[in-house]
C-alpha cells in the first residue's frame, strides 16, 4: 500500500513505534505502526523485530497513554456557507489537535447538507483535507424545515454513505415526522439524532430557566422542553423499532429518562458535551455571550447528574457541539449574541478534568464514550478499534500530567469562543494517528494523511487501499 | 462606584448616600435657579436603544441642572448589523470623550456589557435593560417611600432607611425590571416586601427572591401594607395566555374602586399607592386610584429628577466621601 509515500511529507517514512505507551492507561506496551495498521503490540518490541530497512520512527511514549482516537459525534464545521466562521480544514485540524481521527459534521451549513450533493461535498472536503475521517450527518428534513423529509436513501446510498440523521440545532418537533424518519432510517441501518426542544416551550429562550435567569431576566429555556421530547421520542423509538440518538443531554431529568428507556431496552444513545459537564448557568451572570449555548448551561445538580450517567453508561458519548463563530457575533449584548461554544480543542481536557480526575471514570472508560461507542453510532467500521495488532492505526497519545491554561487565540479553530479561556485544564495530546499516519507530533500539527486514490498520480494501483 | 447598574448588588451604604444626596439635590428643584455647577464640562449621552420619552427627558434635566452637557443618541431599530451595533456605538462615544453613558436598552444585560468590556471607558448608568433591573426608578421609588415613612414617625430622612415598612408589589412581576430593582433595593432597606402577581406572571425561581409572594391582592391588603406598587400590564399579554382577559386581570389583581375603599375599612389611613408609569387606567389601576391623595405617581416623577441628579453626581464627581458638603459650597 502506497499511501505513506504519498502523504507523509517532513517524516519521510511511514512506519512508527511507539515505546512504552500505557495502553488505556494500563500496563505499558510497544506499539508498531505500518501501512495504517498496528503492525505489532507487545512489551519492548525491537527495532530489530522490525524492518530496519524501513527506517522507523521511534516515539518515546513513557508517561503517556495510548488512547482509540476520538470520534466526535456531534461538530459543527460550518462549511459549506459560513467559511468566515471555520471550514473543513480549520476545523479538522482543531479536531486532530484535539485527539479526534473523525468528526460527524453536522447539517446545518448553507446550503443544508440534506441532499447527496451536499454530502458528498463535504465528505470530499474533509477527503481533501486529510487530517480526520469527516463524516458527513444529513439532515432529517429538507432545510431542516421540519415539513418534509429529506431523501435519506439518497445519503445513504452516496459515497459519504451517511449513517447518521438530524436537523440539529432545530428539534423535529412534529411528532408524526419524528416517527417517520425513525420507521425509514431502519432501512440502511441509520440513526436519527435529535435535538430534543420543544419549541414552543422555549420561543425567545436565552438561558437556563431558573433561579438564575429569574434573577438577570432573561427569558428561560425549562429543563422540561427538553425532557418532553426525549420522552415522546424514546417511546417512539420503541414503537416503532428504531434506533435514537439524542444529542447534548443536559439535564437531570433527561438522563432519568433515557435510564428508563434503557432500562426497557429501547435503542436509545444518549450524548453530553464537555462543558455540560462542567459549566452551570452561574456563569450566565456575567453576561459575556460566550456562555451562551443550546441547551443552555444547567445548574450544579445538573451537572452532577450527567457527570454520574456519563460514568454509568446511561449516557453513551461524549460530543462537543463544536460551534465556532465570528467575534461579532459574540462581542454583543446576551440576546444578540449567537449560541454555541468551540470544544474540539479542549474536549479531552475538560473530560480528564471532570470525569477521570474526580475518580468517576478511568481512561479505559474515557476511550469507550469518546470513540468505541461513538464509532458504533455512527457505523464506522474502521474508527473505535482496540490498540490490537491488525487493527486500524486510528489511535493518540496523551500526557495526562501536562497542565495548560486555555487561550482561544491560539488554537486551530477559527472560532475564539471558547468558555474554557483562561482556565487551567490537564491533559494534553501529544500524538494523533490517523490511518497510520500522525496528523500530530510533539504536541503540534503534522501533515496531512493523504489518500492514494487522491494522489496527484491518479493511475497508481494502490487507488483502492484508503478509501473506506 | 464606578456603575450604576443594579440594586442587587448596590450596599446599603451607597443606597443610603444616593438617597441622601437626592434630598439635597431637591432643593435645587425649588428655587428659581434651577441649576447647579457641578458638571459643568463634563458629557452626559442619553443612549436609548428603546423609547422612553418619560426616562430619557427625566434624565436629560437631571444632567441639565448640574451643567452637564446632554447629547440625546436614539439608536431604537438597530436593524443594520445586529450584534456590532452595541460596541461601535460605544466606541464612537467613547471618541467623543463622553464622561457618562446613561443606557436604555431592550436587551436584559447590554448596560452590564458597556461596563465590563473596553469598548468605552465612561461611567455606565443603567436606565432599565430587558426585563433585568432599572435601577433608578427604584431609587426613586424609595426616595418617594422614604420621605412618606420618616414624615410618619416624625423623624429626618437624611440617612435613614425602610425598616419595617410593609411594601406590596403587584402585576406583571415576570417582565418588570421595576419589580427586580424594587425587590432588591428595599431589602437592602429593610423593607418586607409581597408580591401580588398571577402564577403566570411570576418567574420560577421567584421562591429563592428575599420577598413573600401571594396570589391575592385582597389577602395582602388585610394583613396589613403602607404602600401599593402597581406594575404597568401590556394587555397583549393576554395573547400569549398569560390571563384569560384584561377584565379577568383587573378583577383579580387590579388596584380597583372596591380596593380603593377597602384601604379605609381596613384602618390602612396612611398607605400610598404607587405606580412607576406610564398607567393603563383601569386595567392595573382605577382612574379613582390614580387620582386619590394616596397616589404618589406624579411626586415620583418629580422624586425621579433628584435621583437622577443624585447617581450622575455621585458617579462623576470622583470622590464620594462628602457628597453634602460639596453640594452646599457650589449653591
Amino acid at each position: 500500500m502506497a499511501e505513506q509515500k504519498s502523504g507523509n511529507g517532513t517524516n519521510g517514512n511511514g512506519a512508527y513505534l511507539i515505546r512504552g505507551a500505557a495502553i488505556l492507561g494500563g500496563d505499558a506496551a510497544d506499539l508498531l505502526i505500518r501501512d495504517g495498521v498496528i503492525a505489532a503490540r507487545g512489551a519492548n518490541l525491537s527495532q530489530t523485530d522490525t524492518d530496519a530497512a524501513d527506517g522507523v520512527t521511534i516515539i518515546d511514549a513513557d508517561g503517556l497513554i495510548a488512547l482509540p482516537g476520538m470520534v466526535d459525534v456531534h461538530t459543527h464545521l460550518r462549511e459549506p456557507g459560513r467559511e468566515d466562521a471555520e471550514t473543513v480544514e480549520t476545523g479538522t485540524r482543531a479536531a486532530a489537535l484535539g485527539g479526534f481521527t473523525a468528526v460527524h459534521a453536522m447539517a446545518n451549513s448553507t446550503p443544508v447538507a440534506d441532499t447527496a450533493g451536499v454530502v458528498e461535498q463535504v465528505y470530499s472536503l474533509g477527503r481533501a483535507a486529510g487530517w480526520v475521517d469527516v463524516r458527513p450527518v444529513g439532515a432529517v428534513t429538507v432545510g431542516l424545515a421540519g415539513e418534509q423529509l429529506a431523501e435519506l436513501g439518497a445519503m445513504a446510498d452516496s459515497r459519504a454513505r451517511v449513517r447518521m440523521f438530524s436537523d440539529d440545532g432545530i428539534c423535529v418537533h412534529d411528532p408524526v415526522l419524528m416517527r417517520r424518519a425513525l420507521e425509514y432510517v431502519k432501512a440502511f441501518d441509520g440513526v436519527v439524532a435529535q435535538h430534543a426542544q420543544e419549541p414552543r416551550l422555549t420561543a425567545g429562550a436565552q438561558m437556563n430557566e431558573g433561579e438564575v435567569s429569574a434573577v438577570l431576566g432573561l427569558t428561560g429555556w425549562p429543563a422540561v422542553a427538553e425532557e418532553s421530547i426525549i420522552a415522546r421520542d424514546v417511546l417512539l423509538a420503541q414503537h416503532v423499532g428504531s434506533r435514537l440518538h439524542v444529542c447534548h443531554v443536559s439535564t437531570a431529568g433527561s438522563v432519568e429518562i433515557i435510564r428508563w428507556a434503557k432500562g426497557r431496552g429501547i435503542n436509545v444513545t444518549a450524548e453530553v458535551t464537555p462543558h455540560h459537564l462542567l459549566l452551570t448557568d452561574e456563569l450566565v451572570r456575567s453576561y459575556d455571550p460566550v456562555y451562551k449555548v443550546n441547551p443552555p448551561l444547567r445548574t450544579d445538580a445538573d451537572v452532577r447528574a450527567l457527570r454520574e450517567a456519563l460514568a454509568d453508561g446511561t449516557i453513551d458519548v461524549v460530543g462537543t457541539d463544536h460551534a465556532p463563530h465570528p467575534s461579532e457575533h459574540k462581542e454583543c449584548e446576551w440576546a444578540q449574541a449567537a449560541m454555541g461554544m468551540t470544544g474540539l480543542e479542549t474536549a479531552l481536557s475538560v473530560v480528564q478534568h471532570a470525569m477521570i480526575e474526580t475518580g468517576l471514570m478511568t481512561w479505559a472508560d474515557f476511550a469507550r464514550a469518546t470513540s468505541t461507542a461513538p464509532a458504533a453510532i455512527g457505523r464506522l467500521a474502521d474508527q473505535g478499534r482496540p490498540l490490537e495488532e491488525g487493527e486500524p492505526a486510528n489511535l493518540i497519545l496523551v500526557d495526562p500530567a501536562a497542565r495548560w491554561t486555555v487561550d482561544p487565540s491560539a488554537m486551530a479553530t477559527m472560532g475564539r469562543n471558547s468558555p474554557f479561556r483562561g482556565m487551567e485544564l490537564p491533559g494534553k495530546v501529544r500524538a494523533t494517528f490517523f490511518k497510520g499516519h500522525p496528523t500530530v507530533l510533539d504536541g503540534s500539527l503534522n501533515t496531512p494523511y493523504r489518500y492514494p486514490s487522491d494522489a496527484a498520480a491518479a493511475g497508481t494501483a494502490a487507488g483502492t487501499a484508503a478509501t473506506i | 462606584m464606578k456603575h450604576l447598574l443594579s440594586t442587587e448588588d448596590l450596599s446599603l451604604t451607597n443606597a443610603v448616600r444616593i438617597l441622601d444626596t437626592a434630598e439635597e439635590m431637591s432643593a435645587v428643584g425649588d428655587r428659581e435657579v434651577k441649576k447647579l455647577p457641578a458638571l459643568r464640562g463634563r458629557t452626559v449621552v442619553n443612549l436609548f436603544f428603546e423609547d422612553s420619552t418619560r426616562t430619557r427627558i427625566s434624565f436629560e434635566a437631571a444632567a441639565k441642572r448640574l451643567s452637564a452637557d446632554v447629547i440625546n443618541f436614539a439608536a431604537k431599530g438597530s436593524s443594520v448589523s445586529k450584534g456590532e451595533s452595541l460596541k461601535d456605538t460605544a466606541q464612537t462615544l467613547s471618541a467623543m470623550g463622553a464622561d457618562a453613558v446613561v443606557i436604555r436598552h431592550w436587551a436584559s444585560g447590554a448596560p452590564h456589557r458597556l461596563a465590563a468590556t473596553d469598548w468605552i471607558d465612561a461611567a455606565v448608568v443603567n436606565a432599565g435593560d430587558g426585563t433585568h433591573e432599572h435601577p433608578t426608578q427604584a431609587l426613586l421609588d424609595a426616595f418617594t417611600m422614604r420621605r412618606h415613612w420618616t414624615k410618619l414617625s416624625g423623624l429626618p430622612s437624611a440617612g435613614a432607611d425602610l425598616k419595617g415598612m410593609r411594601v406590596a408589589i403587584a402585576g406583571d412581576v415576570l417582565h418588570s425590571r421595576v419589580a427586580r430593582s424594587n425587590v432588591w433595593l428595599l431589602r437592602t432597606l429593610g423593607a418586607e416586601v409581597t408580591l401580588v402577581a398571577p402564577p403566570t406572571l411570576l418567574p420560577i425561581g421567584v421562591e429563592k427572591w428575599p420577598c413573600k409572594v401571594s396570589y391575592n391582592m385582597d389577602e395582602t391588603l388585610e394583613h396589613g401594607v403602607d404602600a401599593v406598587m402597581m406594575l404597568r400590564v401590556q394587555g397583549e399579554r393576554m395573547n400569549a395566555s398569560f390571563f384569560p382577559s384584561t377584565r379577568e386581570y383587573s378583577r383579580r389583581w387590579g388596584f380597583d374602586d372596591t380596593r380603593l375603599r377597602a384601604l379605609d375599612s381596613l384602618g390602612l389611613k396612611d398607605t400610598i399607592i404607587m405606580h412607576p408609569g406610564p398607567m393603563n387606567r383601569g386595567l392595573e389601576i382605577s382612574a379613582a386610584a390614580a387620582d386619590s391623595p394616596r397616589s404618589t405617581v406624579l411626586a415620583q416623577v418629580r422624586n425621579g429628577v433628584s435621583i437622577r441628579m443624585a447617581a450622575l453626581y455621585l458617579l462623576l464627581s470622583g470622590d464620594t466621601r462628602e457628597p453634602a458638603a460639596t453640594l452646599k459650597e457650589s449653591k
